[in-house]
């Protein structure tokens, strides 16, 4: 395992073998394991160890990146006159900052828990096989059939530069996800945490079995306008494609749905949203790809869009653009990617303001007299960047609720439907949860009573 | 290489696997992009190191690492057969492998010149000049451009004595213009969408897709579309591109027919497939003008799925998919072959690199073009109806039965002529439903390799090029402009 001093170490050979102005080295990798299984065993068993060294050198204005994992002295060489080379044939950059030094950027950046588990680190292959085989005698318990995953990681992620930053992050990671399927329906499940003790495999297996078999026979309602209540993974799917656009230079580009709209009320008063490292439930490195500390930013306060996160270039180009006076306070806010980039910044740290009313689930379903309850959402796509409409569709788990209950599984719904009146519509949220799905980011995010979620299209099953 | 490789063999025979393969892999790529007349990126990176796949105790484990000291190989190795060890606590059958004879090969793309010899101030010139280009037309309010390559070297060796060295040479290039007035946002692409036209050739592609030349004509169609009428809802003939053809075939053929899919293996993440056993050499996928293949050779042309051969060492094929209609093939691997009744590997097993597990992977799956003489132009003058060209977005459910698509650019086709340009266009439908509504296809002056480079697919995510041959092509009465229908 790369540690701290070894990268530090590393960084000093980088910074004798280059000539240029400046230079910061980025590290990241560490070791994975996954085990996949289906049709109730395990299928593919995987583990990973692997670090990546990435080169930045500047030029008076001039940038560029090369990248390697082979870390023997001839390799580091090469790559820092690789990126030397490539750095030196750019046409000067007016807007390239100088690298940052230890301390500048965000101005008040939190500390983060701890992240790093040692009892996550040391899980072996027997471990999760273990778990696996709970989750395959819950699934046979049920008569069903069992798909899904078991994975745990730890790794680093570091950034080192000319200018004396130096920051280092660690933690482990572990995730379970799984799908339980029935003759004509399924259900599914996934969660994910620092620490693997947090992690409920029984519980998780026994949930997806039961939207498994309660969704069976599903019958065809037709498409159309409908109340929907979405669980934290659909909610989470779907909201994670509006982020890239509350960076400053998607407003500067032109290509964020944001566009002279900072400063208004865009969703319904009940959305807050703020970026947040430091969150309990958050996980990831408190820096970013520059080494800027990431400070929390309140996105959206009571529907309005209050902020947008920058990183350092960004801000400085936004504080002369025309747009300086109609998006909020501007300032570097540790959000940017590592230069040189196309897309600048993004939150990737989503937390949702708990509601003062939070509403589980379960008295979404009581209060609904007619609506469809969404387990997870699937190929979600843009169909109008400004409007914000995503076509998508629901998948392991919808059913019709009728006069405050469940009443059965429907076959599956493709929606195209406008984020921007989705979050306008909002009837009530339950409290935020860590949630995971496959189209986004992990978040912080609640599950959602929404009204008028348009339903276009159904499918076959 | 192959010390390297026996070492890791080695080590997991002693160890007491059944069957062990080993890929070293040499990764090179570039990347280069400009926006709004700078530099957005200039990256170069390399990747090394070393993947082994052991069968002990009858289940499959494998582990990778970037040290390819001794010692770490054979650690890794051994970590290779523990991990198959605890995959076998939980399994019903042993592994059983098609057998393949194993060969001594060597292969590389063909290609006229190495992308990695031009130099990138030339690249960046170009690039630029595009990005100039863009820019020129009044109202076009951001220009993006992108020039990839990569170098793939890999050696592969197994227990069963193959010895597979390989380059593959992949090279990529686009650009999009972006129009924003009011509160819209309208974009159109070149060659295609989402990065361009990629194809395993070397630098001659960036020569032959006359990117200077449709520069100005793409900005000003991007702002175009802002005027545009809206596309309008209902039920219409409509005509694609080739390269929206090529993602339709990519998202409502190549994904089914992985026998994965079919088996579940993908059922947590990708999803399953609506293409049962049942419907082997029975099902009417398509009309009878539908054949497409999945053929991963030379011949088949640069697609991003060609190869010599596969990632557990078998030959490249074609595989006849649809048949004059009639569903006939999947996309099969040495241990799921005979789920179909077959004998041998159909040779589509894949890793993204040498860190990830082979898995079933679209090769160059393509439609076949029309043996008649029918050009794009001649299709027109032939159809009323809509004409849509460059894909904006693309969803299908997790079987593959319904999809959605949208595209940069519409027109109305009226008496067999393009009679006002439509903006937002989309389409959707089922997918054996819309394949059986195809009634005319282009032929093979119209047909293009076009290349999907990055198609997610297993746990953990790989992300992989797939080839699609295809050629403008006619569907009848198929639903059109949902995407918008209630928003």
């Amino acid at each position: 395992m790369l540690n701290q001093s070894k990268a530090a170490e590393i960084f000093e050979r980088i910074r004798k073998h280059s000539t240029a102005d400046e230079v910061e080295v980025l590290f990241s990798g560490g070791k994975s394991a996954l085990t996949r299984f289906a049709n109730n065993i395990i299928h593919q068993n995987v583990a990973e160890e692997n670090y990546v060294v990435s080169v930045r050198t500047a030029f008076g204005g001039r940038t560029a990146r090369s990248t390697t994992n082979k870390l023997d002295d001839e390799s580091l060489k090469r790559v820092v006159q690789s990126s030397e080379k490539l750095a030196k044939v750019q046409h000067p950059d007016p807007d390239l900052l100088p690298i940052p030094k230890a301390g500048e950027g965000a101005g008040s950046a939190p500390a983060i828990p701890t992240r790093h588990f040692a009892e996550t680190a040391a899980i072996t292959p027997a471990e999760r096989a273990e778990t696996v085989e709970k989750i395959v005698s819950i699934a046979e318990k049920h008569k069903l059939t069992t798909a899904g995953i078991v994975s745990t990681a730890e790794t680093i992620e570091a950034v080192f530069n000319s200018r004396g930053l130096g920051d280092w992050h660690s933690q482990t990671s572990s995730e379970i996800s799984i799908t339980m399927l029935a003759a004509d329906s399924s259900g599914w499940q996934k969660a994910n945490s620092p620490n693997v003790a947090n992690l409920n495999p029984a519980g998780l297996a026994e949930t997806a079995a039961r939207k498994a078999f309660e969704s069976a026979s599903p019958r065809e309602i037709p498409a159309g306008k409908y109340t929907v209540i979405l669980e934290p993974a659909a909610v989470l799917d779907i909201v994670g494609f509006m982020f890239f656009d509350f960076g400053g230079l998607s407003i500067l580009d032109q290509r964020s749905f944001l566009n002279n709209r900072v400063e208004t009320k865009l969703f319904g008063a009940n959305i807050d949203i703020s970026d947040d490292v430091a969150h309990p439930l958050q996980s990831g490195a408190p820096f970013d790809g520059e080494g800027v500390r990431r400070e929390k930013v309140q996105l959206v306060e009571n529907g309005v869009i209050k902020r947008l996160v920058y990183a350092r270039a960004t801000a400085e180009k936004m504080m002369r653009s025309e747009h300086k006076d109609k998006v909020g306070p501007i300032a570097p806010t540790g959000h940017g990617f590592p230069l040189p980039n196309e897309m600048g910044e993004a939150p990737m740290n989503i937390v949702f303001g708990a509601s003062p009313q939070a509403t589980s689930v379960e008295q979404m379903i009581a209060s609904t007299e007619r609506g469809v309850l969404v387990t997870r959402l699937w190929y979600i796509r843009e169909v109008d960047p400004y409007e914000k409409i995503l076509t998508g569709m629901t998948r392991d788990g919808t059913f019709l609720v009728e006069d405050g209950k469940i009443r059965h599984g429907v076959r599956n719904f493709r929606f195209n439907q406008s984020l921007i009146q989705m979050l306008s519509n909002v009837e009530s949220m339950g409290t935020p949860v860590r949630a995971s799905g496959e189209e986004s980011f992990d978040m912080v995010v609640p599950a959602m009573k929404v009204l008028d979620f348009n339903f276009t299209e159904v499918t076959k099953f | 290489m192959k010390d390297i490789s026996s070492w890791a063999l080695n080590i997991a025979t002693q160890r007491g696997a059944s069957y062990a393969d080993a890929r070293v892999a040499d990764d090179r790529s570039r990347a280069l992009s400009t926006k709004n007349g700078k530099v957005g990126g200039a990256s170069d990176s390399e990747s090394f190191g070393i993947g082994i796949r052991v069968i002990a105790d009858g289940a499959w484990g494998f582990a990778a690492s970037d040290d390819l000291s001794r010692s770490a190989v054979e650690a890794t190795a051994a970590r290779a057969v523990d991990i198959a060890r605890a995959s076998a606590r939980v399994k019903q059958h042993d592994i059983k492998l098609a057998p393949e004879k194993p060969v001594t090969a060597e292969w590389t793309t063909p290609f006229q010149i190495d992308p990695f010899t031009i130099s990138v101030e030339q690249n960046i010139d170009l690039l630029l000049q595009i990005d100039s280009e863009l820019r020129s037309v009044a109202g076009v309010t951001l220009a993006e451009t992108n020039m990839n390559f990569r170098r793939e070297e890999q050696w592969f060796v197994s227990s069963e004595d193959a010895n597979i060295h390989q380059t593959k040479y992949t090279t990529g290039v686009g650009y999009a213009a972006y129009a924003f007035a009011g509160s819209e946002i309208q974009k159109r692409s070149y060659p295609n969408s989402y990065g361009g036209q990629w194809q395993n050739k070397g630098y001659e592609l960036i020569g032959e897709l006359k990117l200077l030349e449709n520069a100005r004509r793409v900005g000003e169609e991007a702002v175009a579309l802002l005027k545009a009428d809206q596309c309008p809802e209902g039920a219409f003939n409509i005509i694609l591109d080739g390269s929206q053809l090529g993602l339709q075939i990519h998202e409502s053929v190549g994904h089914p027919i992985e026998l994965d899919r079919v088996l579940g293996m993908e059922a947590n993440f990708a999803g399953t497939s609506f293409l049962t056993f049942d419907k082997l050499r029975t099902l009417r996928y398509g009309s009878d003008l539908v054949n497409v293949v999945a053929d991963a050779r030379q011949e088949h042309g640069p697609g991003l799925g060609t190869f010599a051969f596969d990632e557990e060492g078998v030959p490249a094929q074609c595989t006849p998919i649809i048949s004059n209609g009639l569903f006939t093939g999947y996309l099969s691997s040495r241990e799921t072959a005979h789920t179909i009744g077959m004998n041998r590997s159909g040779g589509t097993l894949r890793a993204e690199s040498w860190n990830r597990l082979p898995i079933i992977r679209m090769t160059n799956v393509s439609i076949l073009p029309s043996e008649q003489p029918l050009s794009r132009e001649q299709l027109i003058a032939d159809t009323d109806g809509v004409y849509m060209e460059t894909n904006k977005s693309w969803s299908i459910d997790d079987k593959r039965y319904n999809f959605q698509f949208s595209c940069e650019m519409g027109w109305e086709l009226k008496n067999g002529k393009r009679t006002r340009m439509l903006k937002n266009p989309s389409y959707s439908g089922i997918t054996t439903e819309f394949w059986n509504a195809m009634d005319a296809i282009c032929s093979r002056d119209e047909w293009v390799v076009w290349g999907t480079p990055h198609c997610g697919k297993g746990q953990p995510q790989q992300v992989m090029g797939t080839g699609h041959g295809a050629a403008p092509a006619r569907f009848r009465n198929i639903k059109v402009g949902s995407a918008y229908k209630g928003t």
